[in-house]
């Protein structure tokens, strides 16, 4: 009971949501708003496995996003549509509902890869030299695929709406729903895992003092890497996601304001905390939309909000605890590992 | 063949002479001792013989292998492992992870078995699992298991230290001053619980300390190193006797 508490849980929410959208008790807005939430969960999640466990401070979320939002909507596109740049569809559309969360897999990968790439130099250097690269990282991102004229520049590249007409041709439910579900729910036991582990501990050690876990035999600079990419990979995902849930990608939307979020996400909900994190995204998605009336002023309102908790509550909402560490009574009910 | 030798150890540091053609040789099952005043290079010599310094001459055989180039988990797979002057246990982790973290050069799993829980992950965490509890409970610390090192009195912590180095099964346990910050009641502690370990477990101890005590009644061998040179080597009774050693703890009678 204990070990099934949690996958029930998830089950029952899916089909909640998936119900209502599918008999559209809850409009498309909202369904985007829900869509949302679960991609700024992958996001702030795994940011937050680099900037709260292993205490390195990446500025640059927002250029893995975008690799892994371009390669995923390019393959989607040509291989599953029929498309002005990339002509007849590469393999019959109908596959598209199963070969959706590999394109999305691909494109997590070719982050992981641009993260290795960019993890390589930085790490010889820490602390702030880590801020600066990534932040030319992000910079370097976009202003490549900006100069790459085939997949429509700095006007965007477009199409994905039609993989999902592709998917919806193998049966009438709401796709998005169902994949970000998945994936939200596939980032959060990843790096649960990761982090439960004994390898992964080896990455609180590192934030903890990086030459005693060198010494005590972690190989420091391996586990620095494998962390990154997975970081990077997963911010690919969530890319993927985000391309296909918008239908259109600007290589305007992953600049430096993206990866504030994303590091505003982090801090909100509190270091290290897993939980926190969740909690951080699906509260500022709510907020970003209903401050959405104050137009420009929201980003007026957002920082200020930032600089109160950092004033109050430094540490953010669940500071380095986790659901369980708070309510250690819950343990009895559930068991996610 | 020694377990440690190490040969015409020189260590610059832009200049300044740290430690200067050391030449020391450490036999299997042997407790040593090194000693010196302050500022004399023992730390320095740790950190090269732990692989954090790359020395500027020399080199550094441990059964055999020589140990220049590898980095600090290298050696420490080796067998290699050590304690630090000033306490550094991951202060935000609880004591079992602190030994659990200490067994990382030998998991066995890769990460495909970690993310898919594969019956040789679980199999691995387990094993590791139940030998730092043993560990914790030949040291009759389990209770503390659970606890953040931090909340422990600060002996409680030395042992912690101490057990975590041990933790990964080592050949040669290095202690860099263990009885620094201790109480005298403590300290006479610290000298049975070395000399247990000693004898309970299959290694080599090298440990630097600035209480005679402590020295005197543990260690069989005793280097004095001053200004980063091997002055004096023997044992307690010769070392105490010794005009060079005198010399450089209390200085020259004639000014």
């Amino acid at each position: 009971m204990k070990r099934l508490s949690v996958p029930i849980l998830l089950v029952i929410l899916l089909s909640i949501l998936m119900g209502l959208s599918y008999f559209e008790v809850i409009d498309l807005y909202i369904q985007t708003i829900i869509l949302f939430m679960g991609i700024n969960i992958i996001t702030s999640t795994s940011l937050n496995l680099v900037n709260g466990n292993m205490g390195e401070f990446s500025c640059g979320h927002a250029g893995f996003i975008a690799v892994g939002a371009y390669v995923s909507s390019v393959l989607s596109v040509a291989l599953f549509t029929k498309s002005r740049v990339f002509g007849a569809p590469l393999l019959p559309p109908e596959l598209a509902a199963y070969g959706f969360p590999f394109v999305l897999i691909v494109g997590g990968i070719a982050s992981a890869l641009t993260g290795l790439l960019i993890a390589i130099p930085s790490f010889r250097t820490r602390d702030d030299y880590l801020a600066i690269i990534t932040i030319a990282a992000n910079y370097i991102i976009i202003t490549a695929i900006i100069n790459i004229d085939k997949i429509g520049g700095a006007r965007g590249f477009m199409g994905m709406k039609r993989v999902i007409f592709a998917m919806e041709k193998c049966a009438e439910i709401p796709w998005m729903i169902l994949w970000v579900f998945l994936f939200t729910v596939l980032t959060v036991i990843i790096i649960r895992r990761y982090m439960t582990s004994t390898y992964g501990k080896g990455v609180e050690a590192i934030r903890q003092d990086e030459i005693a876990a060198e010494i005590m035999g972690v190989n420091t600079n391996r586990i620095k890497l494998v962390t990154f990419m997975i970081s990077s990979g997963l911010a690919g995902i969530a890319g993927g996601l985000y391309a296909h849930t918008v239908g259109y990608v600007n290589p305007k939307s992953f600049d430096l304001l993206k990866s504030t979020e994303a590091l505003v996400m982090v801090y909100l909900g509190g270091m290290g905390s897993i939980t926190g994190s969740i909690l951080s995204a699906v509260i500022f998605t709510l907020m970003l939309e209903l401050l959405r009336p104050l137009q420009i002023i929201k980003w007026v309102a957002i920082p200020l909000l930032l600089i109160i908790i950092m004033q109050f509550r430094p540490e953010g909402i669940m500071g380095h605890r986790e659901l369980s560490d708070i309510f250690p009574k819950l343990k009895k009910f559930y068991k996610f590992k | 063949m020694s377990l440690l030798e190490v040969d015409n150890l020189t260590q610059l540091f832009s200049g300044l002479c740290a430690v200067s053609e050391l030449k020391l040789a450490l036999e299997e099952r042997e407790l040593v001792g090194l000693i010196g005043p302050n500022g004399a290079g023992k730390t320095t010599v740790f950190n090269i013989v732990s692989g954090f310094y790359q020395p500027t001459h020399g080199e550094i055989r441990f059964q055999g292998r020589n140990l220049a180039g590898l980095k600090p988990h290298q050696v420490s797979a080796l067998g290699i492992t050590r304690t630090f002057q000033n306490i550094r246990l991951w202060k935000e982790m609880s004591v079992l992870d602190n030994i659990l973290v200490a067994q990382h050069y030998h998991l066995g799993y890769g990460l495909g078995g970690l993310f898919f829980r594969t019956p040789r992950y679980l199999k691995r965490e387990k094993d590791i699992r139940i030998r730092a509890f043993e560990l914790l409970e030949i040291f009759k610390i389990d209770q503390f298991a659970d606890e953040k090192p931090t909340n422990l009195p600060y002996g409680m912590q030395r042992k912690v230290e101490i057990v975590r180095a041990l933790s990964s099964g080592p050949k040669l346990l290095l202690l860099d001053e263990p009885a620094a910050g201790l109480q005298a009641t403590d300290v006479s502690e610290l000298i049975t619980l070395i000399q247990w370990v000693f004898d309970q477990f299959d290694l080599s101890i090298w440990m630097i300390e600035h209480q005679m005590k402590v020295v005197m009644s543990l260690c069989s061998q005793i280097s004095v190193i001053d200004f980063g040179k091997l002055i004096a080597s023997g044992t307690p009774e010769e070392i105490q006797n010794n005009p060079e050693v005198i010399k450089a703890y209390l200085g020259d009678d004639q000014l």
